[in-house]
C-alpha cells in the first residue's frame, strides 16, 4: 500500500514503471485525431443530447395534465 | 515549574546486533522494532544496489521523465482542436432540469444508472443508499450503511444488485429484492477489503467481480461471490480516487486517477500498469473513458478537465476558462463523445465540445458543490448529484415556440 512505502520504496516503484513506459508504441496524433473526430461525427447524429428529442419520444418530458379515472 | 523535557531512551540488547546499545524505538509495519542506531541505518540501505540513495533514484526518475516527454513531443505535430477547425460547431444549447430528486438528509456523493436506463441508485454522507425510478422519482429501495460517507456505489450490470463503500474500508453488494418488506440490509455481502477508504468501485461486465480503488492507494480487482481478491494493481504514490473501466466489450482495461496527479491505465489480467500520465496539477477527482476506448478525459482540482489519447500516449486537449477556478469534481461523455459534461465545485456544471475544445454551456441550478455526474446509458439525460442533498435529471430542451405553448397548456389543466 502507498502510505506504508517508505519514499525510497516509492521512488524505485516510480522508476521501474518510467523505464517500461520510455518504450511504449506511440502513434501520431495527426493520426489519432482524425480518427477520433471521425468516431464522433459518425455517432453524433444519433446523440439525444447533441440533437435533441422530440418531446412526445422524451422519457423525461414533464409530467402534465390530469388523469380522471 | 518543572519545563524541561526529557527524552526516555531504552537501553538494552538490539534486534539484530545483540550489543547492548541505545536503542530506537521504530515501528516497521505496525511491528515494533527494537534496533540500535547502527542496524537502523544498514536497514534503510537494504533493498538498494550499491551507491543508491535517495537522490540518486530521484535523479534517475527525473531524466527518465525528461526522456519521455522528448519521446511524446515527437508526435506531437498537429492540436486535435486544429484538426477539428473544420467541423460544424454546436448549435445553441438548452438544457433543463426535468426531475429533482429529493429525499437524501445530507450530500449526495456518488451516483450510477441502471443499465434499464431509468433507475438510478446513489449515496450520500449519512450513510443512506437509494435506489430511484428516474421516470416517476419514486424511490424504490433504501439501504442504511454501518458507516458514513459513501462516497462510491454502482449498479450491477443486471441490475439486480448494488455495491457500495466508504469510510468503512469496504464494498458490500446488496442485492435488491422485488419485496419492498424485505431487509435489504440483511443479504449484505462484504466483497472488499482495503485498508483505507473506499473512493470508487464498478462492476465489470458482470454481476460476478468488481473492480474498486481506495485512499491505500492501490485498485482491486475482487470476486463477488467468494469475496477472493484476484488481482491488485499498486502503482498509485497517494490516494486513488477514482477509476473507469474500458468501454468495450473484450475491454480489460481500466484506468485510475488520484492524489498524486496521475492518471494510470492498467491491464487487469496482469495487473501491470501500461501507461501513465502527469500534466495535471492537482488531484485528480474523476477519470472516464472515452465512448471508442481510445482515450479518457479527467477532471481535476486545478480547475481543468484534460483529454488523454491513449494510442498518441500524451494530452491532446484541454478544457480550462480563465473564469474557472473550482475544481472539477465529476466528468462524463455524451453517448456520440461529441460533449462532455463536467461537475465543478462552483456549483455549476460546464458542457464542453471535445473536439473543439470550447464550452457550449453552462447550467446552473445546484445550490452547492456537483460532486457527481453520469448521463445515462442511452444518452437521453443526464443526472448530477451535488452536496445540496439532492439529485438533478436534465435533458435536451428543444423549444419550438408551438411544443412551449402546448406544454404550457396541458400544465394548466
Amino acid at each position: 500500500m502507498a502510505r506504508d512505502m517508505s519514499d525510497k520504496e516509492i521512488l524505485k516503484m516510480e522508476l521501474d514503471q518510467l523505464k517500461v513506459e520510455v518504450n511504449t508504441p506511440r502513434i501520431a496524433v495527426k493520426t489519432t485525431a482524425p480518427e477520433i473526430i471521425a468516431f464522433v461525427e459518425g455517432l453524433s447524429a444519433e446523440d439525444p443530447l447533441v440533437k435533441g428529442v422530440p418531446e412526445d419520444k422524451n422519457p423525461f418530458k414533464e409530467k402534465g395534465g390530469c388523469i380522471i379515472t | 515549574m518543572c519545563d524541561q523535557t526529557f527524552l526516555a531512551i531504552t537501553f538494552g540488547p538490539c534486534d539484530n546486533c545483540s550489543q547492548n546499545k541505545p536503542l530506537m524505538n521504530i515501528y516497521l509495519k505496525n511491528e515494533p522494532i527494537n534496533y540500535c542506531s547502527l542496524c537502523v541505518e544498514l536497514m534503510a540501505c537494504q533493498g538498494l544496489a550499491k551507491g543508491e540513495t535517495t537522490n540518486t533514484l530521484k535523479a534517475e526518475s527525473e531524466s527518465l521523465k525528461a526522456k519521455l516527454e522528448e519521446e511524446r513531443a515527437k508526435l506531437h505535430d498537429v492540436e486535435l482542436h486544429q484538426v477539428a477547425e473544420k467541423i460544424d460547431a454546436l448549435g445553441q444549447f438548452v438544457m433543463k432540469t426535468r426531475r429533482t430528486l429529493k429525499g437524501h438528509g445530507n450530500k449526495v456523493l456518488c451516483m450510477d444508472w441502471c443499465r434499464d436506463k431509468r433507475r438510478i441508485v446513489s449515496s450520500s454522507q449519512d450513510g443512506k443508499v437509494i435506489v430511484w425510478d428516474a421516470y416517476t422519482t419514486n424511490k424504490e429501495h433504501a439501504v442504511t450503511m454501518p458507516c458514513t460517507w459513501v462516497m462510491a456505489c454502482a449498479y450491477a450490470p443486471s441490475g439486480c444488485a448494488v455495491a457500495c463503500g466508504g469510510l468503512d474500508n469496504k464494498c458490500s453488494v446488496y442485492p435488491l429484492s422485488l419485496d419492498k418488506n424485505e431487509n435489504l440490509a440483511a443479504k449484505k455481502k462484504s466483497v472488499a477489503m482495503h485498508t483505507n477508504y473506499l473512493s470508487s468501485c464498478s462492476f465489470t461486465n458482470s454481476d460476478m467481480q468488481i473492480l474498486t480503488s481506495s485512499g491505500d492507494g492501490t485498485c482491486a480487482l475482487w470476486d463477488v461471490e467468494s469475496g477472493q481478491l484476484l488481482q491488485s494493481f499498486h502503482g498509485h504514490s497517494a490516494d486513488v480516487l477514482s477509476l473507469d473501466l474500458a468501454p468495450s466489450e473484450t475491454g480489460n482495461t481500466f484506468v485510475s486517477g488520484g492524489c498524486d496527479k496521475k492518471a494510470n491505465v492498467w491491464d487487469m489480467r496482469s495487473g501491470q500498469n501500461v501507461q501513465s500520465f502527469e500534466t495535471h496539477e492537482s488531484d485528480i477527482n474523476n477519470v472516464k473513458y472515452y465512448p471508442s476506448g481510445d482515450a479518457f478525459a479527467t477532471g481535476s482540482d486545478d480547475a481543468t478537465c484534460r483529454l488523454y489519447d491513449l494510442r498518441a500516449d500524451r494530452e491532446v486537449a484541454i478544457y480550462s476558462k480563465d473564469s474557472i477556478i473550482f475544481g472539477a469534481s465529476s466528468v462524463d461523455f455524451s453517448l456520440s463523445g461529441r460533449l462532455l459534461f463536467a461537475g465543478y465545485n462552483d456549483y455549476t456544471i460546464n458542457v464542453w465540445d471535445v473536439l473543439k475544445g470550447t464550452r457550449v454551456a453552462i447550467l446552473f441550478g445546484h445550490e452547492n458543490r456537483v460532486s457527481t455526474v453520469r448521463v445515462s446509458p442511452d444518452g437521453t439525460a443526464f443526472c448530477s448529484g451535488s452536496w445540496d442533498n439532492t439529485l438533478r435529471v436534465s435533458a435536451y430542451l428543444r423549444s419550438s415556440g408551438e411544443s412551449e405553448l402546448r406544454n404550457i397548456l396541458y400544465n394548466t389543466v
